[in-house]
């Protein structure tokens, strides 16, 4: 039914309850549900009721909100952008950021010191009674301290730094123990120098000071300045001169180039630079038939391989001018 | 001129291959009564099978209808725009809603529409081949030598599509490319609307934010869509009852060759009902939806249909007209349709074609009884036709009313080839002297 206008609205004076149009009309519904004043045509009169469009605005805009990009940026951008701003203003003061922080360190060290992450004891093996107490004075811990704070690589490596410790592990146990495995140094060799006497190993390495040879008397004994890098050859020469007994005192470095035997009786077997070995066992063979060190030899030379010299003692020698001068008178 | 059009129709190809590229493309239907927009989808998975011909699914698995939207046009009328603030209005809202169904913003349209009075013209050439094969370069050379006549002043080529080739005496061959011969030939047909027609509809496109990437006439598109296979290979007419005209397409072979539209639909018939028993066109259009027809029968004078009003006079609003009454006014003047649409398919020669199929769609096309009578005027093989089954489209727009909506689907998503989509030969083409250059170093090198 047309609306009606409020001109043209007839006034009925009645008691019973109004209904339809005339209620909407009496209740203010439909007033001014049109412009008085149509600036539209005609044909446009009435088409906003009968087809709605969409104004050229809500239009773009919903192009807008449907583009990829833009749905995209609104979905995960925005939440993320508003994150990130709210954490920013959050943490834009310096006393919430050091309250986080404390609350952070707080709750790691109350993990961290949880009874079975924390190492009570230190155990060593493999270690003598002087070593062990090395150990302890080198890695200074003051247990109980949590398993997270060791730095085990730092530990093994100050203990594999002292000089009689060959190698070492070290490992956290379980039951909360620290445990040091240690593997010696083996002294094998005395080296005497001008400084005092030393131990070494088979590598050369320095093991210990002592004070007396007579400590180790059943370890040979090197002499001369970078002995200790040659320890190697001076122990193959020295296992070469095992038939020779205790008749050998020891090896000297001469000139830190070569080793001199030196046996007792003032003897010395000179020996080359190249090869010592394969001389030693020359002389021992040529000892071995001639008995040539029983003799009155005060040198063995062998420093030239084609041209072997020996140099008897002094009062050998004379000796020797005496037989002669002898043996000649009587003839 | 034609260099324009031209480059206007190849530009409007390469925006269909941005759109292809993007996956969306909308339809846009610009009817009298109402526009429908559909938004597709293209997944590209499916393509046409090898000899390039429309297999069971009729090349229509590529794309998918993601939303559909109509809404009651305005400012349209015989298929033409004539308010153009009403009409952009309409196609706002038509695509809002479609958009907001598929929930993807569309940049890329396609559209039809049915007036501006479509005539058809056949044009062939022949030329003699430079080679012996024939290449694109000399299918292009062939369309750019047909005769083409004086179609008008503010008139516009809407469509030039090759329908026939023939090569030397050899002839009805659909794709002559790679063959050998001597003279290469071509029939095409050219269908050419009012150059304004064109201009208002790409203007209140593009009032709307929108890029048009295609435009086809709806007689045609309907055709595509509602015709069958072996109808539209053996020779059948496509008759589009629409709101404001009722188009007129010709197939044969595959290819429209002739397009004609009549300016009367259904709207006419509801503006004699509302004029002969001085009713709304509101309550006209619905009793002739509800209740109209064409054959009277003796029930139909005792079927009394309540037509109303508000004026508050009891007598007028309580008014009744029997069935047959309402027949007696739809009749002569479907009639009239149907006269109007023979007089165009004997113009066109329709009796010599071998097969007289006749298919009816539109919205139009659903009243009552409506094949009977055609089948008295039209001839005997009449059917009525409904548009193709497409993916996703919904069950609301299947109806004969969406048949050219869903036929500009289907060209949307393959194309005929037409004259556009071959370059020109050179030597025509005098604005581009460095290709000029290019090819003459590559005839002569």
């Amino acid at each position: 039914m047309r609306p009606l206008t409020a001109t043209r609205a007839p006034v009925i004076h009645r008691s019973k309850q109004l209904a339809g149009p005339d209620a909407d009309f009496e209740s203010g519904a439909r007033t001014g549900a049109e412009p008085k004043l149509r600036l539209r045509g005609l044909i446009g009169r009435n088409t906003d009721r009968l087809d709605p469009a969409p104004s050229r605005l809500s239009y773009r805009l919903q192009r807008w909100m449907l583009t990829p990009g833009i749905r995209r940026g609104l979905k995960f951008g925005l939440p993320v952008l508003a994150i990130c701003a709210a954490a920013g203003i959050y943490f834009g003061s310096q006393e919430r950021r050091d309250a986080l922080v404390a609350y952070v360190v707080d709750i790691k060290t109350s993990i961290q010191q949880r009874p079975e992450f924390m190492v009570n004891l230190m155990a060593i093996d493999g270690a003598g009674t002087n070593l062990s107490e090395d150990i302890r004075e080198v890695v200074p811990l003051d247990f109980p301290v949590s398993s997270w704070d060791l730095d085990v690589e730092q530990i093994r490596d100050t203990i594999t730094g002292l000089n009689p410790v060959k190698s070492a592990t070290v490992r956290v146990r379980p039951g909360g123990i620290l445990q040091v495995d240690v593997v010696e140094r083996q002294p094998v060799i005395v080296w005497r120098t001008r400084r005092g006497i030393e131990l070494l190993d088979e590598t050369g390495a320095h093991v210990e000071q002592i004070a007396s040879r007579k400590d180790h008397a059943n370890l040979p004994l090197i002499a001369g300045k970078g002995a200790d890098a040659h320890v190697g050859e001076a122990l193959d020469l020295l296992t070469t001169a095992r038939s020779l007994g205790t008749r050998v005192r020891g090896l000297v470095r001469i000139g830190e180039r070569r080793w001199d035997l030196v046996l007792d009786r003032g003897q010395r077997i000179m020996l080359p630079t190249e090869r010592p070995v394969r001389a030693l066992e020359r002389v021992l063979a040529v000892n071995e038939v001639q008995d040539l060190l029983e003799r009155d030899v005060a040198v063995v030379d062998m420093r030239l391989g084609q041209r072997p010299t020996i140099r008897m003692t002094k009062a050998a020698s004379e000796d020797w001018w005496n037989t002669k001068v002898t043996v000649g008178s009587e003839q | 001129m034609m260099t324009d059009l031209y480059q206007s129709q190849r530009a409007m190809r390469q925006m269909r291959r941005q759109a292809m590229q993007r996956g969306v493309v909308a339809i846009l239907d610009v009817g009298s009564s109402k526009i429908a927009c559909l938004v597709l989808r293209f997944d590209g998975s499916a393509r046409l099978s090898e000899d390039n011909t429309i297999g069971s699914m009729a090349g229509q698995t590529g794309f998918r209808v993601i939303g559909a939207a109509t809404t009651r046009s305005r400012g349209v009328q015989f298929g033409e725009v004539t308010a153009m603030q009403e009409t952009e209005r309409a196609i706002r809202t038509a695509l809002q809603a479609a958009q907001k169904m598929a929930d993807i913003r569309v940049d890329h349209v396609i559209a039809s529409f049915s007036g501006a009075n479509p005539r058809s013209y056949g044009l062939d050439a022949q030329v003699d081949l430079e080679g012996q094969v024939v290449t694109e370069a000399e299918v292009g050379r062939v369309l750019n030598a047909c005769d083409v006549p004086d179609y008008g002043a503010g008139r516009e080529v809407l469509h030039a599509q090759p329908v026939n080739f023939a090569l030397d005496n050899r002839s009805g061959l659909i794709d002559p490319r790679g063959q050998m011969g001597q003279s290469l030939a071509v029939d095409m047909h050219m269908l050419t609307v009012d150059a304004t027609a064109i201009q208002n509809i790409v203007r209140c496109i593009k009032r709307c934010d929108l890029e048009l990437a295609g435009i086809a006439n709806s007689a045609y598109v309907s055709g595509v869509s509602a015709l069958v296979e072996d109808e539209q290979e053996l020779g059948a007419a496509c008759i589009d009852m629409g709101g404001g005209t009722t188009s007129v397409s010709i197939f044969m072979k595959k290819h429209m060759i002739y397009a004609d539209c009549v300016r009367m639909g259904g709207d006419h018939v509801t503006s004699d009902i509302s004029m002969g028993l001085g009713i709304p066109a509101s309550v006209a259009e619905r009793i002739k939806t509800f209740n109209g027809g064409v054959h009277a029968t003796g029930a139909d004078d005792r079927d009394l249909i309540d037509i109303g009003g508000d004026t508050g006079d009891w007598e007028h609003d309580r008014r009744t007209v029997s069935r047959a009454e309402l027949i007696g006014i739809m009749r002569p003047r479907v009639e009239e349709i149907l006269e109007e649409v023979r007089v165009r398919l004997d113009a066109a020669g329709f009796e010599h074609l071998p097969s007289q199929q006749i298919v009816l769609t539109g919205g139009g096309s659903q009243i009552m009884g409506l094949d009977g009578l055609a089948t008295r005027i039209l001839g005997q093989r009449v059917r009525l036709g409904r548009p193709l089954r497409v993916h996703g489209l919904p069950q609301s727009a299947t109806g004969p009313g969406f048949s050219s909506a869903v036929g500009l689907s289907l060209f949307a998503a393959h194309p005929q080839d037409e004259w556009w989509d071959f370059e020109i030969p050179v030597d025509t083409y005098a604005a581009r002297p460095f290709k000029r250059a290019v090819r003459w170093f590559r005839d002569n090198w």
